[in-house]
């Protein structure tokens, strides 16, 4: 008996009965590859509508039914880029970039530790504090937003770039915890012994035997916790005005309830996608292999 | 693996380290200038900030702000841009907290009042005194009166102001034999849409909004109830909704869009119903005289093909709302100076020429001031729609608005703080009733216990 995971072709065998099966692998497999290639279609097709809308004038933008055919033209990203309309799209995008790496970066050097604590050398009650970290996104941030706001404004902190990695870092410690948690999980303990055994120290095991196996685990954790950054608007929109504004922040601002503005939102939205896209595809393989790899396959 | 072996693979990761640190470090310098730095009402000495909605006409402001305004002053203008819903929000919340991270901030004519009741904006009175070239004088008076608090002072100068009017497709009702009245009833517009709908291939007779929100559906319908005869509340504060008048006004919305109405009413509002207008998917359209900017524009399809006559009437004289979207300044602003500067060049005269003459005569704020409407070069431009606007402006009263006295001002609104959620709610209903969910009856029954509880607020606060 094969598994389902064989790809190879299958012969055709018999039943106890003595008739002929036909080999069901094949065709099983070219279903699930058709259904696939349809449900991947369908999750692609508003975002290649948005990139085709995002080169349309507004005038074809808005017509109904869709026009497909209709002209193209890059002035949805003049308007975006701020060509003659005073705008400025790159203090938006780079507030956007701080508060994501950076936040990034403090999760991953606190999640880190956190989860070997947790996993590998798991300290006592560990299930106790797992569930601890999970209990602070149980409650909606917009529940917060208020006291937040407040503190923000007391401590002179409203509009500064600085709140929002706080903030970022708040909110993704959590699942970063528990993602690299079960990432370290997998790290087999012979492995450890073994480099135990010849003479490799904590810090030395963890940069040379700990990290290569979870380094697809990290890129997965790290993306997620940019793409969640990177989108974020509640927070961004409530504690920030002109000076540390965010890129979703920017992308509003295109809808207006006076006028078209189909063509500028669409392509300000894939404008904005793209550093995401670019990162998810740079790290494509790794975050393969980390997404099946820990909590989240 | 040796800890020996281990240590001799160490060099190699090191080049590609540097490139994400490097990025990184460009990021955040780079980002110094953007982001960085708290406290209110940042941005340097000669910098003002200002939050404002994205309407057109805020976005041709902000287009030409650098080249004329900051070059005449040296005054810096930092635009937050936000769509309507987001910038009440945040106005809102910035105002009530008096976090001074704006100076300025467009408010309308709904907020000023309780705006200034609870002094977050502050009097303008002595600005516009010292500053001639200002011309107060020269603003409509509806919009000054529209724009002052209980204590009389002024808090607001409007950007543009708008009324509502009836538009329609001239080239289509006359190809139908059909004249329009220069002051329509109700059911003479209704009478004409059931002749017009479908004269053309996927052409609604009238296009209306049904979408839910107090300053959709209820901009044109709370028009219509007052017309009908009807209130939201009595002037001791019984709610009305459930009242005849408001029923029949609403059930004829309802019955006029449903029957003639544009496709996708539930869902439609001022910018679908545009889009109608200019597709040629609908011959008329009731909503604010600022859209007939849109349709007069160079690239308008309906350029030059478009009627505009007096919002239609039922019980009242006249019917057209009041609205204007208009600078205030916020009382913790330490650039109150600074901020009637850019108030009195954003709001002048002299703005809305240099509209005229670099982005074209249709995109000029309009509706505020009387110079615009004996303004030669405007009216070479907006002949066709600058009469009625300027008519439906002075004809509004928002302390008058139907055929009883009022608590509180507001034509397409009530301007008591509780409106926009208890609009909002009923609004809700209201387009279930025209998706046909629900029967208007059912919708206005809901309603009136939502208008009770706000009524009831009022009976206490007035008894004690």
């Amino acid at each position: 008996m094969s598994s389902l995971t064989d790809v190879g072709p299958v012969a055709a065998t018999r039943t106890d009965q003595g008739e002929e099966r036909a080999p069901r692998k094949p065709r099983s497999g070219a279903l699930l590859g058709v259904a696939a290639w349809l449900i991947g279609f369908l999750f692609v097709v508003p975002v290649l509508w948005m990139i085709l809308t995002s080169f349309h004038s507004e005038e074809d933008a808005a017509t109904n039914p869709p026009s497909l055919a209709a002209p193209l033209t890059l002035s949805g990203y003049k308007e975006f880029f701020g060509v003659g309309t005073g705008a400025n799209p790159w203090p938006s995008l780079l507030n956007s970039l701080t508060a994501s790496v950076v936040s990034t970066i403090i999760v991953l050097l606190l999640a880190i530790p956190a989860a070997y604590a947790l996993s590998i050398k798991p300290v006592r009650k560990w299930t106790d504090v797992m569930f601890f970290f999970l209990s602070t996104r149980m409650l909606p941030i917009v529940a917060g937003l208020l006291p937040i706001y407040l503190f923000a404004q007391w401590s002179g902190l409203l509009d500064n770039i600085w709140l929002l990695i706080v903030l970022y870092t708040a909110m993704n410690l959590p699942i970063a915890v528990w993602m690299m948690r079960s990432f370290l999980a997998e790290v087999p303990v012979e492995i450890l012994e073994a480099a135990s055994m010849d003479g490799a120290g904590l810090i030395l095991t963890l940069r040379r035997v700990v990290a290569p196996i979870v380094l697809p685990g990290m890129a997965a954790t790290s993306l997620i916790c940019f793409i969640f950054s990177w989108n974020e608007l509640l927070l961004a929109r409530t504690l920030t005005g002109t000076r540390a504004g965010t890129a979703p922040v920017y992308l509003t601002g295109f809808v207006t309830s006076q006028g078209l503005f189909l063509a500028q939102v669409c392509a300000a939205a894939f404008a904005v996608s793209l550093p995401v896209l670019i990162a998810g595809f740079a790290a494509q393989d790794k975050l393969v292999q980390g997404l099946s790899l820990g909590a989240v396959k | 693996m040796p800890a020996a072996e281990l240590r001799r693979t160490r060099p190699r990761t090191g080049g590609r380290r540097t490139v994400p640190v490097l990025a990184l470090t460009a990021a955040l310098t780079m980002s110094g200038c953007a982001g960085w730095g708290g406290g209110p009402g940042g941005g340097g000495p000669d910098t003002i900030n200002v939050l404002m909605v994205n309407n057109p006409q805020m976005i041709d402001l902000q287009k030409l702000t650098a080249a004329n305004f900051t070059a005449e002053t040296g005054i810096n203008v930092n635009f937050t841009v936000l769509p309507e819903n987001d910038v009440r929000d945040k106005i809102s919340q910035e105002f009530s907290s008096q976090a001074g991270q704006y100076d300025i901030a467009t408010v309308s004519n709904f907020e000023i009042p309780i705006y200034a009741r609870s002094k977050w904006i502050a009097p303008l009175d002595d600005y516009v005194a010292a500053d001639q070239e200002f011309d107060q004088a020269d603003i409509l008076g509806p919009l000054t009166a529209s724009l002052s608090g209980d204590d009389g002072k002024l808090y607001g100068e409007p950007f543009y102001g708008e009324s509502s009017f009836l538009m329609y497709r001239k080239d289509v009702l006359d190809g139908a034999g059909i004249q329009m009245p220069a002051k329509p009833t109700w059911q003479e517009v209704a009478d004409i849409a059931a002749k017009v709908d479908g004269i053309q291939p996927g052409m609604a007779g009238i296009c209306l909004r049904g979408q839910p929100g107090w300053g959709q559906v209820f901009a044109p319908l709370t028009t219509v109830v007052n017309t009908f005869g009807g209130t939201w509340f009595t002037e001791d504060w019984q709610a009305q909704v459930d009242a005849p008048e408001f029923r029949k006004a609403t059930q004829f919305y309802v019955d006029l869009v449903r029957d003639h109405g544009e496709v996708g009413a539930p869902q439609a509002g001022f910018t679908e119903c545009l889009n109608n207008l200019i597709q040629g998917n609908a011959a008329m359209w009731y909503d604010a005289t600022s859209a007939a900017g849109s349709l007069e524009s160079a690239d308008s399809p309906v350029k030059g093909k478009m009627g505009y006559v007096a919002a239609p009437v039922v019980e009242t004289a006249s019917s057209g709302w009041l609205y204007a979207w208009s600078w205030g300044i916020q009382q913790a602003s330490a650039k109150k100076d600074d901020a009637w500067k850019f108030i009195s060049w954003a709001s002048s005269q002299r703005y809305e020429e240099l509209v005229g003459q670099e982005l074209g005569w249709s995109r000029v704020p309009a509706g505020k001031r009387a110079s615009t409407y004996t303004n030669p070069d405007y009216l070479a431009e907006a002949s066709a729609f600058a009469e009625p606007t300027l008519a439906a402006i002075q004809a509004a009263d928002p302390n008058n608005p139907g055929v009883q006295p009022r608590p509180a001002p507001g034509i397409q609104f009530v301007d008591v703080p509780e409106f926009p959620d208890l609009g909002t709610q009923v609004s809700q209903d209201v387009s279930s009733a025209i998706a046909g969910r629900m029967t208007v009856d059912e919708a206005l029954e809901r309603g009136q216990q939502l208008a009770d509880d706000v009524a009831q607020r009022y009976r206490d606060r007035e008894a004690k």
